[in-house]
């Protein structure tokens, strides 16, 4: 399994030296940054089983903070009192964009997981438009409507060390790429801990769970936690890429994409929300490579969503696995508890 | 003062509107348990039928409004009969999930057919408004007011009074008691998300011509259904009739006295407190917490 590992990292990070079309490279990094945010829904969705309907507003939040301290900004918050925040490095920038959404997270998780269910889902929705409107109207902070334009790339330089510059396309691709890397590791760490067993059981029994002594809340809040911040950095390096941030950053679809990339790969599989992020990721090009129209590209996107509940309802990663072990090991998977298959 | 009446006069015509769509979807909400994303595509629906009846084809406005709810109905009925029936009893996930792939789809075939961009829809109404002392109200929103009040009406007497409506509310309060009781559920979710959705259509078929018809008009829609439901407890017509008359005023005293850039954010914050407060919801709904 090491040696599949390897290959795909080499692959991976081969990919600039022989892509030189640079159109299929800014491609590669939006898919790659929204595949980080279905990476951290899956962490709530998959694992701890709340279906998070606001995650879009950690991407957001991730974004506007990091570009707004980069940028430097100021505000009159009472009528006599106006804070102003100089322009800061951009990393700097960047990790406070990670630690405001990671700690929006804690705030909401700990409101939102007073309900569980549909009222955890309208609960998370309406998180998401209040930010949504507070962007759009905070003119003073956000620029409304007029957006954030100029923020800059990243940058990065330690005197007769290092001084990189991530404003080309393949610095951008390989910034993208290792931050997926640590927060792949990061989830598959936590997930095969005690507190990712923990947040399986939660999902599978929470009665059952809570009555051997597991802290609901707690581990909740803590999956919201991570998942919150790594949803932000990949809304800080959207921003940073994209350079200009504007309120539609916070539009409902952006998490129906990341639902719909979580689902289709496979919730709770490690590997699920990379295998559904690239296919609904690199799928709108393929649509317009046939030069559909937008609209027909997601009436198709509907229709498949609909369609891969329907017949892969647990996603497209577990039923390669399962179809993987009927072929390689029949008698092995014939008894295999149910679970496993 | 004035204004103050003024607002609470603009709030009773949006609030029956509102009233219309949290009713529609709590009864879909209570007795089906499908979180349902179609109802705001439902509401622009019945606006674009609206439309396509009274400037595309030419037909009377008094009847484009029947024929347009009917159709929200029929539609209704196609969607439950072709995507939820099969689902029954599967997990509110799944549902959810299946109604957001057909909320997409649809919408974007409206706007496939229609463009993007706004449309405004003729009325017969006279221009000029119908001035009350110190406030005025124009004679499409009286209409509006009127009809959503006489359907809401309507509505309570049937879940009361008939025999559908007695077998809707055994359905809500145990589905397997209701089964083995001789009730059709299959029949009673059908019936229910039709009528759902046909409340749902009247709103927009209402409201389409007070404001502009374009697709995204049903998502806020939705979102605020759900906050009337919130409000107004679960399966409950006078509840989401009271929550959406609320809601109304909030949003419109939101918009008149602190800024109308935040009125859709009144709706929002209130479901935010109120669970913040008691997680329970005004009216005791112990399966939220569970």
């Amino acid at each position: 399994m090491p040696i599949l590992s390897f290959a795909w990292l080499a692959l991976l990070f081969s990919v600039p030296l022989w892509m030189a079309d640079l159109y299929v490279l800014h491609v590669l990094i939006v898919t790659g940054i929204f595949i980080i945010a279905a990476m951290s829904l899956n962490l709530l969705l998959g694992y701890t089983g709340q279906l998070s309907l606001g995650h879009v507003a950690f991407f957001g939040i991730g974004a506007y903070v990091s570009s707004l301290v980069s940028l430097g900004c100021q505000v009159h918050l009472l009528p006599h009192w106006q804070v102003s925040l100089a322009a800061q490095p951009v990393w700097v920038g960047m990790l406070s964009g990670v630690a405001a959404a990671g700690l929006s997270g804690f705030l909401i998780g700990k409101i939102a997981f007073k309900v569980r269910g549909a009222y955890f889902v309208i609960v998370t929705v309406s998180f998401a438009e209040v930010v949504h409107l507070v962007a759009l109207n905070w003119v003073e902070l956000t620029q409304g409507p007029m957006a954030l334009n100029n923020i800059r790339p990243l940058t990065l330089s330690i005197p007769f060390l290092v001084d990189i510059s991530f404003a080309r396309k393949p610095a951008s691709y390989y910034l993208v790429l290792t931050v997926a890397l640590v927060a792949y590791v990061l989830i598959r760490r936590l997930v095969r801990s005690r507190a990712g067993r923990a947040m399986v059981a939660l999902r599978e029994n929470e009665p059952l769970a809570a009555s051997v002594g597991v802290d609901v809340t707690r581990y909740l809040v803590l999956a919201t936690v991570l998942s919150a911040a790594i949803a932000g950095a990949a809304g800080v390096l959207y921003a940073h890429y994209v350079r200009i941030v504007d309120p539609d950053i916070f539009l409902f679809i952006y998490t129906v994409i990341m639902v719909i990339m979580v689902i289709s790969g496979g919730k709770g599989t490690l590997a699920g929300p990379i295998v559904g992020g690239l296919i609904f990721g690199l799928l709108p090009e393929v649509l317009r490579a046939f030069a559909i129209k937008p609209e027909v590209q997601w009436v198709i996107y509907g229709v498949l969503m609909v369609l891969i509940v329907y017949f892969l309802p647990e996603g497209i990663v577990p039923a390669a696995r399962s179809a993987w072990l009927a072929l390689a090991r029949p008698a092995a998977w014939r008894n295999a508890p149910r679970l496993m298959r | 003062m004035e204004q103050l009446l003024q607002h609470g006069v603009n709030a009773l015509v949006l609030g029956g509107t509102y009233a219309l769509l949290g009713i529609g979807l709590t009864l879909i909400f209570g007795i089906m348990r499908v979180v349902n994303f179609t109802h705001g595509e439902l509401y622009s629906f019945g606006a674009y039928m609206m439309f396509l009846w009274v400037m595309q084809a030419g037909v009377n406005f008094f009847l484009a409004l029947p024929l347009a709810v009917l159709l929200g109905l029929l539609l209704g009925a196609g969607i439950e009969l072709l995507l939820l029936r099969r689902l029954r009893g599967a997990d509110i996930d799944t549902t959810m999930l299946v109604m957001i792939g057909a909320w997409i789809a649809l919408q974007n075939f409206e706007q496939l057919c229609w463009s993007g961009v706004a449309k405004s829809i003729a009325t017969p109404f006279p221009a000029a408004p119908l001035v009350l002392g110190p406030v005025a109200v124009s004679w499409n929103r009286l209409f509006v007011f009127i009809v959503a009040i006489a359907l809401i009406a309507a509505t309570q007497a049937l879940v009361k009074g008939t025999r559908l409506g007695k077998a809707m509310r055994a359905t809500f309060q145990d589905r397997d008691t209701a089964a083995l009781m001789g009730v059709d559920i299959a029949l009673i979710h059908t019936a229910t998300f039709a009528l759902g959705s046909a409340l749902a259509a009247a709103a927009g078929a209402l409201l389409g011509p007070v404001f502009v018809v374009y697709p995204t008009m049903g998502d806020l829609a939705s979102l605020k259904a759900f906050a009337i439901v919130i409000l107004g407890g679960l399966g409950s017509i006078p509840g989401a009739a009271a929550g959406g008359f609320i809601l109304a005023f909030i949003e419109e005293l939101g918009a008149g006295y602190i800024s109308s850039g935040y009125r859709d954010a009144m709706g929002f914050l209130l479901i935010i407190v109120i669970l913040l407060v008691r997680p329970t919801g005004l009216v005791a709904q112990r399966e939220r917490i569970s």
